[in-house]
């Protein structure tokens, strides 16, 4: 009686969490698409540079683009091809789909690593802290945490770069074209000092209140050892949050991939969109940040519903 | 209205004398006075405050640290170690590092300052009619702050300040106003979820029964007891955009060409390293350290006024 109930409600809170990521995908790519084309003052002769443009070229394009056509219809046009995988051309002409299937490979790979990275060192540090809090462990953490909240990824890729990579030379300086795990190394513990601050804070501060907690009082009065205590009971109820955050991270780590992947040339969906700014290819740039943002919906969407399954205290609201 | 007032005022000389009489010279303390004594003992606040005070008056008289011209560069010097007045060396193009760093400090300061009074508005404004009308209103509200949230702010901010920007000007208010219309979510919630506790108190039950209006519960009332948590937003979120507005121009969608910034010290002197450190380290340690005063700041005051936090 009371499982059915639970699985109706869970059912309930999937299908308003999936529809307000449908609604969220619609606001946000429109709100993508207005900013980037509405009031354009002449998109053709943008594109065409300083040469004049003749008229029936003008005419053909005109058509093809659906520039005649009133703007929701033109957002219209932009979500069918979104939806169909047609991401459009670049202006050096080449297909931002295709361009993207061969970038996303390895930013998948910097960012896994970057995560691994980061939930290493934050759920290790974390754990020590929050069972020694106030401590000179936890003191000096707490520290780190603040100058890394503080660090900028602009200001850490290229000292990073300076001093590890050029001085140091610990790492290679730069990634070529298919970087190896060794070569995105060190640009990927500068992606994950990211996320790293906040997840050691959550850690820290989910431990502190799990070792207060009935359960583990209730454990070390049947004689569990402490190793056990910690290391089965409050680590996997003070992990919960950190995997939500890495989901929520992900934003993050897609923004600080694009000056990361910048600075250590490393051919991902960062380095692209990089590029594509500095070389003004709007096509590009639309092209592909309508991909990462559809891709962070997604992630965030699939990560809320694995968080209403992980943990059963979630209430369905 | 100024009958309640008068009661409260009338009311304190009176505790006065009887805390007095007591024996304690301690005054019964407002929740700002607990917080502010609290503060007072926290080293972490004193540095911040410190560096942040430091990096206004870097901004608001950048005579007042060096002499030098930030604009004036000569080939002659490039790349050039520490002279005289020149204690960080000369970059690539052969201008003073130190004067150039000093001079930067405005640019990030005000963009930082204007986004995040704009971002606070609109935070404000949306928070508190979502906090405070409920109903339709909030939910209407509540939607639209999560598409916005939905949104990777760098992302968007790429495709806005690109929009937004024509290559004639520096790029100053398009950056302002990306950063603004980008970043108001978080104020915005904090605000809704603060207008909401603080609205079914009965100080505000009293006021709206003595016949106040809703603009004069709004920010007469409801405001005052809701702000402390929207404020250390606001300043975690001023830190945030100096940093973004660093990223952007790095990325070459923020400030440019003459403009004197941090982040535009730091990517032309980043494909120079292997030549001269100085011009990308010294605008790095500026840009981090200015964040960094701000976040402590912000983290410093939120301590104090949230006991629960530590």
């Amino acid at each position: 009686m009371l499982d059915s109930q639970r699985t109706w409600e869970m059912f309930r809170y999937f299908v308003r969490r999936v529809l307000q990521g449908v609604l969220t995908f619609f606001g946000a790519t429109f709100i993508v698409y207005a900013l980037m084309f509405a009031n354009q003052t002449d998109p053709l002769q943008t594109l065409a540079g300083e040469r004049p443009l003749p008229e029936n070229v003008r005419q053909a394009l005109t058509e093809r683009y659906h520039l005649d056509d009133p703007f929701i219809v033109q957002y219209g046009h932009y979500m069918r091809g979104l939806l169909t995988g047609d991401f459009g051309i670049s202006l050096t002409n080449r297909s931002i789909k295709e361009m993207m299937e061969q970038a996303w490979p390895v930013t998948v790979r910097l960012a896994l690593l970057a995560i691994v990275i980061a939930v290493l060192i934050s759920v290790t540090s974390g754990i020590i802290s929050g069972i020694r809090r106030g401590g000179p462990f936890d003191t000096v953490t707490l520290i780190i945490t603040l100058i890394l909240l503080a660090l900028p990824i602009v200001v850490l890729a290229p000292l990073a770069q300076l001093f590890f990579g050029v001085q140091l030379k610990w790492f290679p300086a730069t990634a070529g074209a298919d970087p190896g795990v060794y070569q995105l190394l060190l640009p990927a513990a500068v992606l994950a000092t990211l996320v790293m601050a906040t997840e050691i804070r959550v850690t820290r501060a989910s431990v502190a209140e799990n070792l207060r907690s009935d359960y583990v009082r209730t454990a070390r009065a049947k004689g569990l050892s402490k190793r056990r205590v910690i290391g089965v009971h409050v680590l996997r109820n003070s992990l919960i949050p950190v995997i939500t955050l890495i989901g929520l991270d992900l934003g993050n780590l897609m923004a600080g991939a694009i000056v990361t992947e910048g600075v250590f040339n490393i051919p991902g969906v960062g380095f692209n969109l990089f590029r594509g700014i500095r070389t003004e290819d709007g096509p590009l740039v639309v092209g592909f940040v309508s991909i990462l943002v559809i891709v962070f919906i997604v992630v965030n969407l699939v990560v809320d519903l694995l968080y209403a399954v992980l943990d059963p205290r979630i209430r369905y609201e | 209205m100024s009958n309640v007032e008068s009661v409260t005022q009338a009311e304190a000389p009176a505790a006065d004398p009887a805390a007095a009489g007591a024996g304690g010279s301690e005054k019964p303390r407002s929740l700002a006075g607990d917080a502010w004594n609290d503060l007072k003992r926290n080293w972490i606040f004193w540095a911040a405050s410190v560096l942040v005070v430091l990096v206004v008056m870097m901004a608001a008289f950048p005579g007042l640290f060096t002499s030098a011209d930030p604009e004036y560069c000569s080939l002659s010097r490039q790349h050039a170690g520490p002279s005289g007045g020149a204690i960080f060396g000369y970059n690539f193009q052969g201008c003073d590092v130190y004067a150039r760093t000093i001079y930067g400090a405005r640019n990030s300061v005000l963009i930082g300052l204007f986004a995040t009074i704009i971002s606070g508005a609109i935070g404000l404004i949306i928070g508190m009619a979502a906090g405070y009308f409920g109903g339709w209103v909030d939910a209407l509200l509540a939607r639209g702050i999560d598409i916005v949230l939905g949104i990777p702010t760098l992302l968007a901010a790429i495709v806005l300040a690109r929009r937004l920007s024509d290559s004639e000007d520096s790029g100053f208010w398009p950056v302002v106003i990306t950063l603004g219309v980008l970043t108001w979510t978080t104020g915005a919630r904090i605000m809704r979820s603060s207008v909401i506790s603080a609205k079914s108190q009965d100080y505000v039950a009293a006021a709206r029964m003595l016949g106040a209006g809703h603009a004069r519960l709004m920010f007469r009332h409801i405001l005052p007891n809701a702000a402390a948590p929207f404020v250390v937003v606001l300043t975690l979120l001023l830190g945030a955009n100096i940093a973004t507005e660093a990223t952007l121009t790095f990325l070459g969608v923020g400030l440019r060409g003459n403009a004197i910034s941090w982040g535009i010290d730091i990517s032309t002197a980043a494909p120079y390293v292997r030549e001269a450190a100085a011009p990308l380290v010294w605008p790095s340690v500026f840009l981090a350290a200015t964040v960094l005063a701000f976040i402590m700041l912000g983290d410093a005051i939120r301590d104090a006024f949230d006991p629960r936090l530590r």
